[in-house]
This record gives structure tokens, sequence and C-alpha cells, in this order.
């Protein structure tokens, strides 16, 4: 069994990539997560412009290589768009790279997103319409609460694939956990393959233990919404029983 | 949208009018309604009958603007609900902004209840009247309780739709449509879903809104005896035309047109 | 019993419109089973020749040079940029042949898994789930990375690095394979094994004239979007295992004229070029191969 482990020290420079690892995912989730939103939403509006624009950003982020898209991020863009926007210029990879995975993200979401919500009924709308509420309105009080159960589940496996192209970074000259291996890995060269190859087994099921969590925070959030839909118990929402008292 | 917008459309306008001016209709080249003239009176129930594919729930969805229409006029209240006169006095199309004016006045219930499954009965009943209208949660939960009571469901109010029966989603329906108290009230074929032993409660709320009077109804019913009980006008549609429109008594007991016989004879076979 | 037998004759009755005399004359309709439709069948047939083609194909030297002297500053050029178009095609050649000869080791491997995964014995099937579910979650550059250390880790073994990469996106699409296959076999409806069972069908019959025609429209998009994904994952051994595919050359070429805007452009657009039409394919399968079903 010692013979698939690493040294405590081995261990505390991997974690400390796995933290820029989560880090870097957290910061793509989010910007994936909100481009989704709204390039799925853009999808569907009435305006043809924006539909044109929607389809054009997916088809460009799902049709090109992440591995490409990082590099064109990192070292293109930079020197290509550095004089129209100087920001872009002395940016650390890490921010160059959560922007490619957060396109890549939000090109697989949109579509996750816009299928979720033409499977709300039709039904659902009208009566939104009858009520008079405002499109923003009808998104965030009736459709994306009901779209979030059949969203969650795909959503899940692609933060997976995201977490997985983080890896990436280590290539383009980013800090995560795969360059922290490299760092070891190119320490440790009098140690042998052997080592080597153990070092790279770890690695994996670092990998893997941060993908099941993933996993397992998305089930329990399915969970969660499932619970919410079905048979509810009166007195377990809202306090009203007394508040009628109290008012009639 | 910030609440405020919307305050002066909670004040009680009571019933309002209806009024219709050519209105033509079609899907593709279908068409669902042609040259449509039509007034309803401000506290007036009108009760709209037809085979099915003459037309007469379209009636309702271009009102609630769930559908819109080809040419011709529609007025609320006197307020054009698809145009907005110019200062020169000419219409032009309206502005959403101006057809959601005109429409919070307006209310409907759906064959079908689409009632929020993710939300209780209560959760229902206030979501337009906090996010469209700018209730405090708590005059609309207070709204929300008295419509319930109302409706006799006071003790489902935290019930999901899910866990109510046909009859009860479709009162829940009813009390979310009342509570902006709308002008006109809108009522597609309400009773259609039901189970037979449940149709009674529904048209029991119907009738309580009717005698109220506070507020314009047009209901679409296969419903006949309901209608000749509740309606101040009947109005027979074929092929997107109004053909018959007359008092409940004389229309339905003695229709002058042919057409009108035979659906009549139709609907009382079943 | 005896009521349902009385009752069978009247279920069985033909149409209104089928006269009891059209018997003799009757034909089988060629009705639209999808490998008997040309619009299904061509193309299918089309795309695997060009795979194919692409898969015996010689490789290509993975030498890359510019002889272009650029403009000494660094805005972008497009003289330059269509300099490389060829180099770039010869790149796009490279990567398009590793993803053929990876993703046959991925159907065919992700076939074996999925058959795996369905034994009844819990000592094949748990194993299975749990390989699917380890290279599937893990990275395919960090898989890259493990495969390398292990041939070099085995001095009985030697690889290069392109056979390296086959069979780290093999084995890697192999798992999603093997969830495609599942899904397919899983989507035919569990009336349509009863009544194979009802029949009394052997198990070849019922597998070749039930099961896998009905399995085959659902696995063959997916399929096809795991070709797609493939492709896409490709161009990672470039910067791991060195192949010489598209970002290989723009990162040689930008070695050796400092020159990165347009190689790293150039290779975006050229990608695009081919896995727009490839995804865009992908769906028309889709949505021509899909039964109905009530």
């Amino acid at each position: 069994m010692e013979d698939w482990l690493l040294s405590p020290n081995q261990y505390s420079s991997l974690m400390v990539g796995a933290r820029a690892t989560l880090q870097l995912l957290a910061q793509a989730f989010v910007l994936g997560v909100v481009l989704s939103l709204i390039v799925g939403v853009g999808r569907l509006s009435e305006r043809r412009w924006v539909r044109g624009v929607s389809f054009a950003f997916v088809e460009l982020a799902r049709g090109i290589s992440s591995i490409i898209l990082l590099f064109i991020l990192v070292i293109a863009i930079p020197i290509l768009l550095g004089d129209i926007f100087p920001w872009v210029r002395g940016q650390p990879v890490i921010v160059m790279a959560s922007i490619a995975l957060g396109i890549n993200m939000g090109g697989y979401g949109a579509e996750i997103i816009r299928g979720s919500i033409l499977s709300i009924p039709k039904g659902q709308t009208e009566a939104t319409i009858a009520l008079n509420l405002n499109p923003t309105q009808r998104l965030r009080y009736v459709v994306l609460p009901q779209a979030m159960r059949i969203i969650l589940p795909p959503m899940g496996n692609l933060t997976i694939e995201i977490l997985k192209g983080t890896a990436l970074v280590s290539v383009a000259g980013g800090f995560d956990l795969m360059r922290a291996t490299g760092n070891l890995e190119s320490s440790m060269l009098a140690g042998g393959v052997i080592g080597v190859t153990v070092l790279y087994v770890n690695v994996l099921v670092i990998y893997f233990v941060m993908a099941q969590v993933i996993n397992s925070l998305f089930r329990f959030g399915e969970r969660a919404l499932d619970k919410r839909f079905q048979q509810r118990e009166g007195r377990a929402a809202l306090p009203i029983a007394t508040t009628h008292a109290a008012g009639s | 949208m910030n609440a405020t917008d919307h305050h002066k459309d909670l004040s009680p306008k009571g019933a309002a009018s209806v009024r219709m001016r050519g209105v033509d209709k079609a899907f593709g080249s279908l068409t669902v309604l042609q040259e449509l003239d039509l007034d309803v009176e401000p506290g007036e129930r009108v009760v709209i009958i037809g085979p099915s594919g003459s037309g007469k729930t379209t009636i309702l969805r271009v009102t609630m603007t769930l559908e819109r229409i080809d040419s011709g006029t529609i007025q609320v209240g006197g307020q054009h609900l698809y145009h907005e006169e110019t200062s020169s006095g000419q219409l032009k199309e309206a502005s959403e902004k101006h057809i959601r004016g005109v429409r919070s006045n307006i209310g409907m219930v759906f064959q079908h209840f689409n009632l929020f499954p993710h939300m209780s009965a209560i959760e229902n009943i206030m979501l337009a009247p906090v996010k469209v209208h700018g209730k405090s949660q708590k005059d609309a939960q207070q709204i929300g309780m008295e419509l319930l009571d109302k409706v006799g469901l006071i003790e489902h109010a935290n019930h999901t739709p899910g866990q109510l029966s046909g009859g009860q989603k479709q009162r829940v329906a009813i009390a979310r449509a009342l509570a902006t108290q709308p002008s006109v009230m809108l009522f597609d074929e309400v009773t259609s879903a039901l189970d037979p032993e449940l149709v009674g409660d529904v048209l029991n709320v119907l009738r309580d809104i009717a005698e109220e009077g506070k507020t314009t109804m047009m209901l679409v019913t296969h419903e006949m005896g309901f209608a000749r009980e509740i309606a101040d006008r009947v109005l027979m549609f074929d092929a997107g035309r109004m053909i018959e429109d007359g008092p409940p008594n004389d229309l339905l007991s003695n229709p002058q047109h042919e057409r009108t016989r035979s659906f009549l004879g139709a609907v009382a076979e079943h | 019993m005896a009521d349902t037998t009385r009752t069978e004759p009247t279920a069985e009755e033909p149409d209104a419109d089928g006269a009891p005399g059209d018997v003799v004359s009757f034909e089988l309709a060629q009705h639209h089973k999808w490998y008997r439709r040309p619009d299904i069948v061509i193309p299918v047939v089309l795309v695997f020749l060009g795979l194919t083609l692409l898969a015996v194909a010689d490789t290509p030297s993975a030498r890359f040079r510019s002889e272009f002297t650029p403009p000494g500053d660094v805005s972008f050029s497009w003289s330059y940029f269509f300099h490389l178009v060829p180099q770039m095609l010869q790149g796009l050649f490279v990567t398009a042949r590793a993803t053929v000869l990876g993703f046959l080791i991925a159907a065919s491997f992700g076939l074996v898994l999925a058959l795996l995964r369905r034994s009844e014995s819990r000592w094949v099937s748990y194993p299975a789930v749990a390989f699917i579910e380890f290279v599937r979650s893990t990275p395919i550059l960090v898989q890259m990375f493990f495969a390398q250390v292990l041939v070099r880790a085995t001095p009985a073994v030697s690889l290069n690095a392109l056979v390296i990469l086959f069979i780290v996106v093999g084995i890697h699409y192999a798992t999603y394979a093997s969830e495609a296959y599942r899904a397919g076999i899983n989507s035919v409806p569990k009336g349509q094994w009863e009544a194979a069972t009802a029949l009394n069908l052997d198990p070849l019959t019922k597998w070749t004239r039930i099961i896998i025609p009905q399995a085959v429209p659902n696995v063959l998009p997916t399929l096809g979007n795991y070709l797609v994904a493939a492709f896409k994952d490709v161009p990672i051994g470039d910067a791991v295992l060195s192949t010489g595919g598209v970002l290989f050359m723009a990162s040689t070429i930008r070695n050796v004229d400092f020159r990165p805007v347009e190689p790293y452009l150039l290779i975006g657009v050229g990608f695009l070029l081919v896995s727009l039409p490839a995804a865009w394919l992908v769906r028309r399968l889709e949505e021509r191969i899909a039964y109905e079903r009530d």
C-alpha cells in the first residue's frame, strides 16, 4: 500500500495546486453560468439579432477546441487587442484561462438552459402573461424555478467537464494542480520513473475525488429541489395560519 | 420594472367595457376570426358558445394578448389595447408598455388551470399582487387568504397544485386571477377538464363573482344550463363569425339560425 | 383466459380499408427503416469512407517551418496569415487522423465496456462501472502524462507519441461511448423485450432484428457527437506528447517567427471549419434517423 502513497510534503504541494484548480474552476463556473443564462435566454429572444448573436456564440464556443481557445486567449488576444483594450495586456494566465473555460462552459450551458426553458409547458407562460408579469419576472419567478430541475443534472456533468478542462492551463503557463504535479515531477526525477507513475496515479485520484464532490453537490441540489416540488406539508411553509387569524 | 409604476393599477376600477371592431385573426391559411365586431358593456356577463374551431376561444385569447390580432381594434374600458393614439389622433401600433398597462385590467382563467407547480396555492395568488402591482407581502397575503376563503379553500393555502384536485386547482386559479381586481374576466372552458362531480364547486364560485357584479365576464363554456342561468347575453360563433346574439332564453330555447339549432342539439345529446 | 381468446379476433381485425381479398396481392411496404433510407445510408457511408481513408493515409512529417519573413512589427498581417494555411492544413490532417484512429478504439472498446457493465455478475459489472466513472471524471491531459510516464517506466513497451495519443483518446472516449451504447440499449422500451420473449425469438434474432435496429438511431448520433468531442481533445496531445497536430504547428511557428497571433487564430479558424460542419451533420442525422414513438 505504501508504494502507492507520496510523502506528506508532496501531498501538501499537491494541495496547493488543487486549491488553485478549484479557484480557477469557481471563476470559470461563475462566468459560465452567467453566460449560459444570458445566451440561453438570448437564443429564444423575439429579436432576430439577439438570436443571431447568441447562436453564433454557442456555435463558436462549442465548435472550437478548449485548448486552442485557451491558447488564443492567453497568447494571441493580449497582443491582438492590447491596443484597443489595454486591460487584456497584463492579465495573469489564470484570468485569461478562466475566461476561456467560462466561454466554453457558456456555450454548452446555454443549450442546456434553452432546452429546459422550451420544456416548460406553454400554459405556464400564458398564465404569466394573463397575470401581466413582465418578461424578466416571467423568467425569474415562473420559468427558471421550474426549469432548474431539468437544468441541474446536465449542469453537473458540464461542471465536471470544466474541472477536467482546468488541467489545460498548466500547458499554457498557468498554475494549477497539474502544474504543481509537473514541478514535483521535475524535482523527483532522481526517484525514477516508477515514482513518477505513482505521482500521476495520485493526481488522477485527486481529480476523481474532486469530480465526485461536485457530483454529490449537484445531487444534493437536485434532491433539495425535488423536495420543494413534492407533497409539501401545510405547516412546513409560510406561517400563514397565524397571520390570517390576526388579519380576519 | 419598479413597483410604483403600477401602483395606480391597484385602485378598483370596477367593471369595464370591451369593444372589438373589424378584428381578423388567422393562423397561417386558417381564418379563425373574421371582421368581428363585438360590444360587451361594463358588468355584462356574456357567454360564448360554438363548435370547436369556431373561434370562440380565440376571442378570449386575443383579448388577453396571448395571440395578437391581424387587423381591427380592441378597446378595454375605453382604452385601445393594441393601439396608441398619436398627438394628431391617429392610431399607431402600441408599445409593449402600453399593452401591459391596458392588460392589467384583464384577468383570465384557463381550461387547464396553468397553476405554477413550484408554488403553493397562496404563493400562486400572491405573485401578481406583489410583483406586478407592488403590494406588500402582508397585504397580498391578506387579499389571498380572503380570496381562498371565498372559493372555500382556506385550509389548502399551503398546498402545492400537485396536492389539489382538479376542481380545487381551478378554484385557486380563479382566486389567482381575481387577486389583481381585474375589470374584465375571461373564462376559457374552465370546467371542461374537470371530472363531472367537481364541476359544481367551480360553477358556484363563478356565480358568486357574477352576483358581486364588480367585473365584466366573458365565458366560453359548454355548460348550457349554467349559461342560461348566468348570462345576460349568449353569442353563437361558427367558422370565425358571430352568427347569433341574444338573451339566453331566446337564443338557447328558440334559436333562429340553423347552425345554432344543430349545435345545441349536438351538445344536448351529451 | 377463455374471455381473452374470444375477444382476440375482433382486436386482430384489419383496418377498414384493408379488404379481405387483398391478402394475396399484398406487398410489404418499405417504410422508414433507417438502414433502408438512402438519405441516411449514403451520407453515413460516405463519412465512414472518408474517415477510413484518413486512417490509412501516411502521416506527413511533423516538421513545421516558416519560409516567410514577416514584417517587423507585430500587428496582424493577412499575408502572413494566409502564408501559414498549408502548414495549418497539414497539422489539421494529423489531428483528424489521430481522432479517427483513437475513435476506432473508442467505439470498439466502448462496446466491450458496455457489455461488461451489463453483465449479471457483480464481479464483472462493478469494476466496469468503476473504470468508466474513473476515466470519465479525470482530465484527459493528466491521462496523457500518465500514459507517457507509464510507457517510460515499462522497458518492454516502446510506443511513439502518436500511438500513445490514439490509445489515450481511445480509452477516454470508450467510456463515453459505452454510456452511449448503454443509453441506446436502455432506450428500447421494456415492452419490446417482452414482445420478443412473447414471440419466443432466439437471442440472436432478438438482438439483430428487434433491439439493435431500434438502439442504433439513439447510439449513432451520440457517437457522432463524441467523435467531434474527441477531435477537440486531440490537440491536447500536441501540447503534452508533441504529436504534430495543429497546436504543435502553431507553437512551432510561434517559436520560430515570434509571431503568435496569426498561427493561433488560424488554427482556431481551421478547427471551426471542420468541427462546425461535422456537428451540423450529426444534428441532421439525429433529426432524420429518429423513430417516431407514440
